[in-house]
């Protein structure tokens, strides 16, 4: 999509103009919050934060065949940054990762999905 | 992952399971209370948008002693108004005038002054438009329907994490002993991120 396509030209009033849904999907709001909070509850310095996803967004060159999303890199540099903090081993993620996987397989099509812990 | 997809049952997809693992860790761990998370995400949707950044356009526009000070130190002057960074990044107002129009891009991390701007629109973290607006300028301004006269020059603001960067339009013509309320209705979101102008008073009333 072309950026002409993705920004209608038509002048929207501020209060009203968007320009399309800000985050692509729940998951990507999901883990910007967190991030920001994480930052807030001390976890790491926003410098250090935008040196991490700087890195991983470099992956993709100057970006112009990315074939990640922005909250790909960003959810890569969350995970790469609470490691390196000691927050968040990947161990510890992948065995949360199958109990939510377990979770949503037990769980009725429709029904809300909760971890029991 | 299996293809023979059992329709009766949940599925998650790789990269939300991998979210819910970071939130569950980070909230067992008290890091984050995922009620706080929703507040946030509400926030920035809805209730900041461009709508900060607007009033301080506005009132630049109609107060020239608040004109100096946003120029003179851009972060304490929005400040003033309440709004204040929750990275404490520093912030730079930069002016358009018939000779220079600016333009703000991140061409690494995608920095965006959130506190005045709201979240970023998804075109800003887009790689074509953060590669292409450092080499291209006039064409991306073209692509959003912005054409500038010849001999206007075009400064292209790379923002980091310590430094964001606020545009000010021009205060379109037509608009003398508006109010600070009505002038920021003109202030677009796009126009502070110098890939628009202010808009023109008459589709103002049009709108209305």
């Amino acid at each position: 999509m072309t950026l002409s396509e993705t920004i209608q030209s038509i002048p929207r009033l501020p209060l009203d103009q968007d320009g399309g849904p800000v985050f692509g999907a729940p998951w990507e709001a999901r883990v910007f919050a967190m991030t920001v909070k994480a930052h807030e509850a001390g976890v790491f310095e926003w410098r250090e934060w935008a040196e991490v996803l700087g890195a991983e967004l470099a992956k993709d060159g100057d970006g112009s065949d990315a074939a990640l999303g922005y909250y790909d890199h960003w959810l890569n540099a969350f995970e790469t940054i609470l490691g390196a903090k000691g927050v968040a081993g990947s161990d510890q993620l992948k065995d949360l990762k199958a109990a939510w996987d377990d979770a949503a397989r037990a769980t009725p099509h429709g029904q809300p999905i909760e971890l029991v812990r | 992952m299996s293809h023979d997809h059992d329709h009766e049952h949940s599925e998650l997809s790789d990269i939300e399971l991998r979210v819910r693992a970071l939130e569950t860790l980070l909230t067992e761990k008290g890091y984050i209370d995922p009620p706080a998370l929703d507040e946030l995400i509400e926030t920035y949707e809805t209730k900041i948008g461009p709508k900060n950044g607007a009033m301080v356009v506005a009132k630049a526009w109609a107060d020239p002693d608040y004109h100096a000070r946003l120029m003179n130190d851009a972060t304490a002057a929005i400040a003033e108004l309440g709004f204040t960074g929750r990275q404490g990044e520093h912030m730079v107002a930069v002016e358009n005038t018939a000779e220079t129009h600016n333009m703000v891009v991140c061409t690494l991390c995608s920095c965006y002054p959130w506190t005045v701007l709201g979240l970023p629109p998804v075109w800003y973290k887009s790689a074509p438009y953060r590669s292409r607006a450092v080499r291209d300028p006039r064409g991306v301004l073209a692509e959003f329907g912005v054409s500038l006269p010849e001999q206007t020059n075009i400064k292209v603001w790379d923002s980091t994490a310590e430094v964001r960067y606020l545009v000010v339009p021009q205060r379109p013509a037509g608009t003398d002993g508006w109010s600070e309320q009505k002038l920021a209705e003109l202030v677009t979101r796009d126009s502070m991120i110098g890939t628009g102008l202010a808009l023109d008073p008459s589709k103002l009333e049009e709108a209305a």
